[in-house]
């Protein structure tokens, strides 16, 4: 196979990076994604176009954006440095804070839908059996909306493989750390190493497939997972 | 009517003008943004022609000429893709020139932090030290050749961060997330002085020399204006504009 080490290592990178943002996605789009589907509050419209910007706004202004913010001289960067972190942009840490906000709809959203699905009645039953409302959600909603989490999940951990712009304006390009997948495929293009090229998107387009397949065939037959 | 008119009026005035003033489309290095700009303009004052830039890293230029880019002109960051374009039949034969020699500055966006001699590199004080993809981009390759000849390679690789072009590294520069970087001259030079920052002005020896080679692409060979860029190009006027962002021109 002419994948070399630096290309064994983007690719153990972008998982590392894909898994670790997919979870902080789930941790944080579950109250987000809840309360859009509960609220009557007319705060509801404005946080959900803010949920939703980065399914619109280009990788340049995401990444551009972060790279002032999260700099020295952004309020962000004060804020690390203050608490002696340093400053993210160059860091695989950077890269998590980038890919939470440039998945976060794709995350969100599904499970809102599917929050929106199980509607009040389910939980109006639970509450005149007294469970409380923390019971109620993990012993009535989560399982009801397993299917939404799954969708989530995937499409969280699929969109982040599928990073490019904002890496390259906040990543800096380090082997190990920031170089992930799309990037070293960049690489090589540039460098016009098209055999390495072809082997990594060929395999990304690969990837890309079966998870499509996976979200699609499990739609159809919902009670397969 | 009158509408009509006049709509007539202005489609037939932009053909006519359009059959005299021609159009050469430019694929320009990243680190020639600002002479090129300047070029350009004064060009189309002069001959009447427009010159459209698109800027970018030369190594993606290179492969986008290769795969039908509808470029006329290409002014590259080094001598070696517009040859191997030229060997390859892509170009005109006989139309590669060097349009310019680089130079290249060590930067950083705060004043007094670099030294005139270098010596930042070897304190070695500093988080993050940017330079360009040295696969794609000629200013990255010099820049690990002076990082090279000064032994400096291996105390500093871990603190390196590459951009994508040399356009890209003096942005990681200019934002202070790097506090400093190999950018070109040209990027951070105008009229003989330093615009902004401080610098070194790396001494030539420590590198190969940067060429910038320019060549008329096969897709601009019966475009008039592409002939006229390029001899533009060679003149006194547009030498002295390049020399004025702190390249080297060699009398043509």
């Amino acid at each position: 196979m002419p994948l070399d080490s630096s290309d064994l290592a983007a690719i153990w990178l972008t998982i590392q990076l894909a898994s670790l943002t997919t979870l902080l996605l789930l941790l944080i789009g579950t109250p987000i994604a809840w309360w859009l589907a509960r609220t009557r509050s007319p705060l509801k419209g404005p946080v959900g176009a803010v949920v939703a910007l980065p399914l619109v706004l280009p990788p340049t202004v995401l990444g551009f954006y972060l790279l002032v913010v999260m700099g020295p001289q952004g309020p962000v960067g004060q804020a690390t440095q203050a608490l002696g972190l340093g400053v993210l942009p160059f860091t695989f840490a950077g890269l998590v804070v980038g890919s939470v906000v440039y998945s976060l709809p794709f995350v969100v959203q599904p499970l809102q839908n599917a929050f929106e699905a199980i509607g009040a009645r389910p939980l109006e039953a639970a509450a005149t059996l007294r469970a409380s409302p923390r019971d109620c959600f993990f012993s009535v909603v989560l399982p009801l909306a397993r299917p939404g989490f799954i969708t989530a999940g995937i499409l969280g951990f699929a969109h982040t493989v599928g990073e490019f712009g904002v890496v390259l304006m906040i990543g800096g390009n380090i082997e190990g750390r920031t170089r992930v997948v799309s990037v070293q495929i960049y690489d090589h293009v540039e460098a016009l190493e098209y055999a390495q090229a072809h082997w990594l998107a060929g395999g990304m387009v690969a990837f890309s497939f079966v998870v499509l397949l996976l979200l699609y065939t499990r739609r159809r037959g919902a009670t397969v997972w | 009517m009158s509408i009509l008119r006049i709509v007539l009026g202005l489609a037939a005035s932009s053909v006519a003008a359009s059959a005299v003033a021609g159009e050469v489309q430019v694929a320009v290095a990243a680190n020639f943004t600002a002479p090129m700009q300047a070029i350009a303009r004064q060009f189309e004052q002069d001959t009447g022609h427009k010159a459209v830039a698109a800027l970018g890293a030369t190594g993606q230029f290179y492969a986008q000429i290769k795969n039908g880019a509808p470029f006329d002109v290409f002014l590259a960051a080094d001598d070696v893709r517009p040859a191997r374009l030229e060997a390859e039949r892509q170009t005109v034969p006989g139309s590669r020139f060097t349009y310019a020699t680089g130079s290249l500055a060590l930067w950083s966006a705060q004043p007094g932090y670099v030294d005139g001699q270098g010596a930042v590199l070897k304190q070695n004080a500093f988080r993050h030290l940017a330079i360009a993809n040295p696969k794609a981009a000629p200013y990255g390759l010099a820049a690990t050749q002076v990082l090279d000849k000064l032994g400096l390679a291996a105390a500093v690789k871990p603190k390196i961060v590459q951009g994508q072009s040399i356009a890209q590294t003096q942005q990681f520069v200019a934002s202070g997330n790097a506090e400093l970087g190999f950018v070109a001259l040209s990027q951070v030079y105008k009229d003989g002085q330093l615009s902004a920052g401080s610098a070194w002005l790396v001494p030539g020896e420590l590198h190969d020399p940067i060429k910038q080679d320019a060549v008329i692409l096969a897709k601009g060979k019966d475009n008039p204006a592409a002939q006229a860029f390029v001899d533009y190009l060679k003149s006194p006027k547009a030498a002295a504009i390049i020399k004025s962002y702190g390249y080297q021109v060699a009398a043509h």
